[in-house]
């Protein structure tokens, strides 16, 4: 069984959430990557397990526009046989699927965790429901399964034995209409680590006080090497911009360490976080709800363990 | 400018979520319903464009009688009209609401329509997607800012730290998320007026999809109640040892 998969590019590499996504595919058939980029990183490809890789090269296809990369795909999953076609559950990967639902008709599950093909042209499935809150126990019935791959939930894990790996250049056949919707890209500000994927993040919630009080938080974020999340009341309020909130209706992360401080942990903050491997608690609630989702907490106010811990780290 | 947002009705989730004995649901007992957070930017979105370039928003939700409120919420908002597509009870699929949102787009002339980019519940991500594909209209998704000009909309969002911009020709649609807008609090007259206001309804055809859910589930937590290092400053050292086991000071 054939499963196409489309990969994304971060900063030069293959995107972590793709590598995910490759790690899922490999648990149900042979795996067959698209990437849209001048180059394939091979090397990493293969140890995940990639067998072939179409590379859709610029001069084809510039930019990004969304329904001409469903457009190839469902072109390359009528030429590769495919069973499945999947996509990291970015913003990327689940608008392209939907395009590519939409073109075929075919149904389309988001953020799965788990697929498993179940004979004929059934899978049986997990998706996230609530942004990972709840999961769903769900079956797909369709001549190829269209999914995404929850990028917080499925491990990252390279194949036991790498596959010699086949590149093939492909030119899509695109409709002008495929490409009426492309983006324009500009680089946004100064840039800097990304919440997604981000090592360590440093969170504030309401525990912060105010706009002013996050300069302890990013000093600590930089000597960890990380960046600073915020709760939804912070952006509500209006003291940080919405693109460092950490949750349901913000980024989800899934950093080695969230340091949670001054957050009492909404089920939908929870939703963001519980993709971190460590999660650590400074809170003066010693029965706020974040502590049932961290492995350590201080009970205290972190306008005093902040500064404290900066000194500590300072000091070593 | 004719604008269409389409809205959902979802459970307040607070501190806990639950699922009925039977799997199919979330327990709404000890919770109330709001509309779905990328939704309510939706509606605040459009009441502010037409506010500025003139025109009307009509909001429309696909659910049960009781999402009525939902609509109101939204009246008191600012939107101008609503219309609820009344369903039986039974949960309408992806394409079939796309379907449903597409007949009544048919039937009026709007410019834009607005969704939120993924329902809070369902989080299924391709409503707005299939919607456009049913209109032959041009689309762009998880937008989180808009400018109208020029018979068209730009559409803006991040991705990977870069910004992208989507120039769309109208009609169109746009799928936005929270953040795009801080919505306003609705206004007394605001919610009277929506009190008082009609609310066209028409039952749509529910049709079965090849996604099926079986169940639903709280997923094993594998975290358990938090170990207390300490408290206040005193904890710091503690704190850094446990750092230095994970490897997370380098």
């Amino acid at each position: 069984m054939t499963v196409l998969t489309l990969v994304e590019l971060d900063g030069g590499e293959l995107a972590d959430a793709s590598l995910r996504a490759l790690t899922l595919a490999r648990s149900i058939g042979d795996v067959n990557a698209v990437i849209f980029a001048d180059a394939a990183p091979q090397n990493t490809l293969a140890s995940y397990g990639v067998t072939d890789v179409y590379v859709i090269e610029s001069s084809s296809l510039e930019g990004y526009a969304p329904q001409a990369w469903a457009r190839t795909l469902a072109g390359l999953a009528a030429e590769t046989g495919a069973t499945a076609v999947l996509a990291a559950g970015t913003d990327r990967g689940n608008e392209v699927l939907a395009h590519l639902g939409a073109i075929t008709g075919l149904p389309m599950a988001a953020n799965c965790t788990l697929v498993t093909p179940d004979g004929g042209q059934t899978h049986r499935l997990v998706r996230h429901r609530w942004a990972g809150l709840l999961l769903e126990d769900a079956v797909m019935d369709a001549p190829v399964a269209l999914f995404t791959v929850a990028t917080d939930s499925v491990a990252n894990v390279s194949a036991e034995t790498p596959a010699p790996i086949q590149v093939h250049l492909h030119k899509p056949e695109l409709a002008e209409s495929d490409l009426l919707v492309r983006a324009a890209e500009s680089p946004a500000g100064a840039g800097g680590a990304s919440l997604a994927t981000a090592r360590v993040v440093v969170g504030g919630g309401r525990g912060v006080g105010g706009p002013d009080g996050f300069a302890p938080l990013e000093e600590l974020a930089g000597l960890l090497g990380g960046v600073v999340g915020v709760s939804r009341v912070v952006t509500s309020e209006g003291w940080r911009p919405h693109k460092q909130q950490v949750g349901q209706t913000g980024t989800k992360i899934t950093p080695e360490l969230y340091l949670a401080c001054g957050i009492s942990g909404a089920i939908q903050h929870i939703a963001g976080c519980a993709g971190a491997k460590h999660i650590i608690a400074i809170n003066t609630d010693p029965g706020a709800p974040i502590l049932a989702h961290a492995d350590y907490a201080v009970i205290g106010d972190l306008h005093q363990v902040i500064p404290a811990l900066i000194q500590a780290l300072r000091a070593r | 400018m004719e604008i269409l947002v389409c809205i959902k009705r979802v459970p307040t989730v607070g501190g806990k979520i639950a699922v009925t004995p039977d799997g199919q649901e979330v327990d709404t007992r000890a919770s109330g319903f709001s509309i779905s957070p990328h939704e309510e930017c939706a509606v605040e979105e459009a009441v502010q464009i037409t506010e500025r370039a003139g025109g009307s928003v009509s909001v429309l939700t696909l659910g049960p009688e009781a999402a009525a409120e939902q609509l109101r919420g939204a009246l008191a908002l600012g939107a101008h009209r609503a219309v609820l597509l009344e369903t039986d009870g039974r949960e309408f699929g992806p394409i079939a609401t796309a379907a449903a949102i597409a007949d009544q787009v048919r039937a009026h002339p709007y410019d834009l329509v607005l969704l939120g980019n993924e329902a809070a519940d369902t989080g299924d991500y391709q409503v707005g997607v299939r919607l456009a594909h049913e209109l032959g209209w041009p689309v762009a998704t998880g937008i989180k800012n808009l400018t109208v000009a020029d018979g068209g909309v730009v559409a803006r969002r991040e991705y990977r730290g870069a910004e992208e911009a989507y120039s769309l020709p109208l009609p169109a649609v746009v799928t936005v998320k929270e953040g795009i807008n801080l919505p306003r609090y609705p206004s007394l007259p605001g919610r009277l007026r929506a009190k008082r206001a009609p609310v066209d309804r028409t039952s749509p055809e529910w049709a079965a999809e090849g996604l099926r859910k079986q169940a639903l589930r709280v997923p094993p937590s594998s975290k358990h109640q938090a170990e207390v290092l300490g408290e206040g400053a005193e904890a710091v050292p503690s704190l850094v040892r446990v750092l230095e086991e994970w490897g997370v000071l380098s």
